[in-house]
């Protein structure tokens, strides 16, 4: 099976204390026709610039400097402009972190769901008001018509982020990168839009990075999860093999730091230390200064331990099962 | 809606009477007309005469009163120095500085929006940066100079302008236009760039300050993520957002294009209303001041007016009902 994205090597820098810094650090990773890869790591790992290398909506002056992301056989990273809008919103689509902040505040909802059908389609206004109509219905907004003429502050935060997603179901895409869409919502939101959004991929067939920093969302969603930490993919595999049988000390690390039943009433272990600031990664494995198994080895850079669907990062891996 | 709209005439009724008193005092307290307009050597019963005329043997209350019993009827008395109604001298003048604000607005929005819209969305381009040092000189160069080096240049050099009065005028709406003719419109090239230069190095500036701002949002990002072409992107999503700002500044630049073209209309003979203001402060011919000053208190206000209503047009975030 050939994966639909195979992402091999991505490098993508910001410019930064008179030399580039690496936010995606030599990044692999794929996904199958409708699988669900959980993205998952601490603020500021990479998550999102990731996701924006894959769209190529890197924030200038960043960009990416090396690698490949094979979409569907094309290389992306390759790709003239022209390609690569024809892409995105059509095959590829992107849920952003804030809701509040993804719709065009001076542009009604219709408008901005009928201009990402007429960007990539001919059809006529009605058509297109049509398809915007039921899109709005299917991610469960009441009387979708009326809506279409409201403007996005007349929307809570939740009916937003559900526009945002209907807007990236429009196209029915083979992928959709869905960048922590929920951890600006509040709870019950959250799981009710999970839920439907789950359900309407799985429907559509199509496959998703769910990007998060939250293991419990990733555990009930995705196939796959890759760890993400100083801009590296640490770990990847299963979600099974990952979080019954993690290999880094990073992944344990997170995983311990979960709250869950039988964590209930003690304390949760947390990973000492912070996150290093991209200019003052360690040399090496970048986890070092946090690593309780750090030794002289890990000055080296480790290389991938594994194959392309499941690997991880560590001279020291854990062999054992977590308890 | 309507009683919104209702709500804002009464309060602008209000500033417009509160101005009046201001305005009255304010002009009063410039100095005594009489020892400007009376010939020193008429004797004191003809100066006492003349004095009664204007109405200004009254107490100040009085001559007030009268000022709002003239205004109640649409009068603000004769001009001491024309000797017809003051509103009528000031309405004579008002075409010639209208065409000259409205053509130098123009000319600043259509140089200084789409160069500020460039500058702000390739800011490391060596053109936006020469836009940019453009704009400063446009910003910082006092206006009186750079009109004297208009007339030097194009007039006196090379003599391809005019740089002296409105030229030929054509008749139309009652009034009478420069720009209708060819030989008017070459009279009002020069000032009108002259007047141009800095409001379009305002909204130039404006603009990109804006479109830095804006294209940093989320709302821009998603527009590409939904595969949206760069036009659109740019001409509606961005310039839309950046209307509100842009809208504001030239709603109350073209005010004060109109209050304040005194230096270009005097540099350029221009026979508008700013050379009319200045020939009336130095005569003391309180009428025409007082009108004249009405007349401007009417404009920023219905100004101010235009651009709300701009803003409930351009922003569905706000209501005129609303707290906004
Ligand atoms: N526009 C930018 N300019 C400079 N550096 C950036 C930019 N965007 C991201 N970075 C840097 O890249 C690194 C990764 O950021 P990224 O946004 O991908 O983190 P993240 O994993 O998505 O975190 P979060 O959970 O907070 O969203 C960070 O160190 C950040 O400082
Ligand atoms: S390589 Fe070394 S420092 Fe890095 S995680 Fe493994 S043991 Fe820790
Ligand atoms: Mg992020």
């Amino acid at each position: 099976m050939t994966a639909l994205l195979d992402v091999r090597d991505l490098v993508t820098v910001f410019p930064g204390d008179g030399k580039d810094l690496r936010a995606v650090d030599e990044v692999s990773f794929q996904v199958a026709r409708g699988e669900v890869l959980g993205l998952v790591g601490e603020s500021g790992s990479g998550k999102s610039v990731t996701g924006f290398s894959i769209m190529g909506l890197v924030d200038q002056p960043g960009r990416v400097a090396s690698g490949t992301i094979l979409f569907d056989g094309e290389d992306l990273a390759k790709a003239d402009l022209e390609t690569r809008r024809s892409l995105r919103g059509r095959r590829i689509a992107m849920v952003f972190q804030d809701p509040m902040m993804t719709l065009n505040p001076v542009l009604r909802i219709g408008t901005q769901m009928t201009e990402t059908l007429h960007a990539h389609e001919t059809l006529s206004r009605q058509a297109a008001r049509a398809r915007a109509r039921d899109a709005l219905g299917l991610v469960g907004i009441p009387s979708p018509e009326e809506r279409l003429d409201a403007y996005p502050h007349e929307f809570s935060g939740g009916m937003r982020q559900r526009v945002a997603i209907a807007i990236a179901l429009l196209h029915r895409p083979d992928l959709i990168i869905a960048d922590e869409p929920t951890t600006a919502l509040d709870v019950t939101i959250q799981a009710q839009i999970i839920s439907e959004f789950q359900r309407l991929t799985e429907e559509q067939g199509t496959a998703v990075i769910w990007i998060t920093h939250d293991l419990a969302i990733v555990s009930g969603l995705a196939d796959r999860i890759a760890v993400m930490y100083g801009g590296r993919i640490v770990e990847t595999g299963t979600i099974s093999e990952v979080l019954e049988h993690p290999r880094h000390p990073y992944t344990r690390g997170l995983i311990r730091s979960v709250p869950s039943e039988n964590t209930r009433g003690t304390r949760l272990a947390q990973i000492p230390g912070v996150t290093p600031s991209l200019g003052r990664m360690p040399a090496g494995c970048a986890f070092r200064s946090r690593c309780e198994r750090a030794d002289g080895t890990c000055a080296e850079r480790p290389g991938r331990f594994g194959g392309a669907r499941a690997y991880h990062r560590c001279f020291h891996p854990h062999e054992e099962a977590l308890a | 809606m309507m009683t919104t709209l209702i709500r804002r005439a009464i309060q602008a009724g209000f500033v417009v009477f509160a101005m009046t008193l201001i305005v009255f005092v304010g002009v009063n307290v410039i100095g005594n007309p009489v020892d400007i307009l009376i010939n020193p050597d008429l004797n004191q019963a003809e100066r006492l005469r003349v004095v009664q005329n204007l109405g200004l043997d009254q107490p100040l209350w009085r001559q007030y009163l009268s000022f709002l019993h003239g205004l109640s009827q649409g009068n603000f008395g004769d001009s001491f120095v024309y000797s017809k109604p003051a509103l009528d001298v000031i309405v004579e003048r008002l075409p010639a500085t209208l065409e000259l604000a409205l053509c130098a607005m123009v000319i600043a929005i259509v140089v200084g929006l789409p160069l500020g819209l460039y500058a702000g969305l390739y800011p490391e381009r060596l053109s936006s940066r020469l836009i940019m040092t453009g704009s400063i000189l446009g910003f910082s160069l006092p206006t009186f100079w750079v009109g004297l080096m208009f007339i030097l240049l194009f007039a006196v050099q090379l003599g391809w302008l005019p740089s002296n009065g409105r030229g030929e005028t054509a008749e139309f709406l009652g009034a009478r236009w420069s720009f209708l003719t060819g030989d008017g419109l070459a009279h009002l090239v020069l000032p009108a760039l002259n007047l141009a230069l800095f409001k379009t190095s305002l909204i130039l500036r404006l603009t990109r300050a804006g479109v830095q701002e804006v294209v940093m949002q989320d709302f821009v990002k998603f527009a590409r993520a939904k595969g949206l072409r760069e036009g659109r992107i740019v001409l509606v999503h961005i310039l839309k957002n950046l209307m509100i700002p842009v809208v504001t500044i030239i709603g109350l630049e073209f005010g004060s294009l109109i209050a304040f073209s005194v230096v270009t209309e005097s540099i350029f003979g221009w026979p508008g209303m700013g050379k009319l203001i200045i020939d009336s402060i130095n005569l003391l011919d309180r009428p025409v001041i007082v009108a004249y000053l009405m007349m401007m208190v009417v404009l920023f206000v219905s100004l101010n007016f235009i651009i709300d209503i701009c803003y409930t047009l351009l922003d569905p975030r706000v209501r005129l009902d609303g707290k906004g």
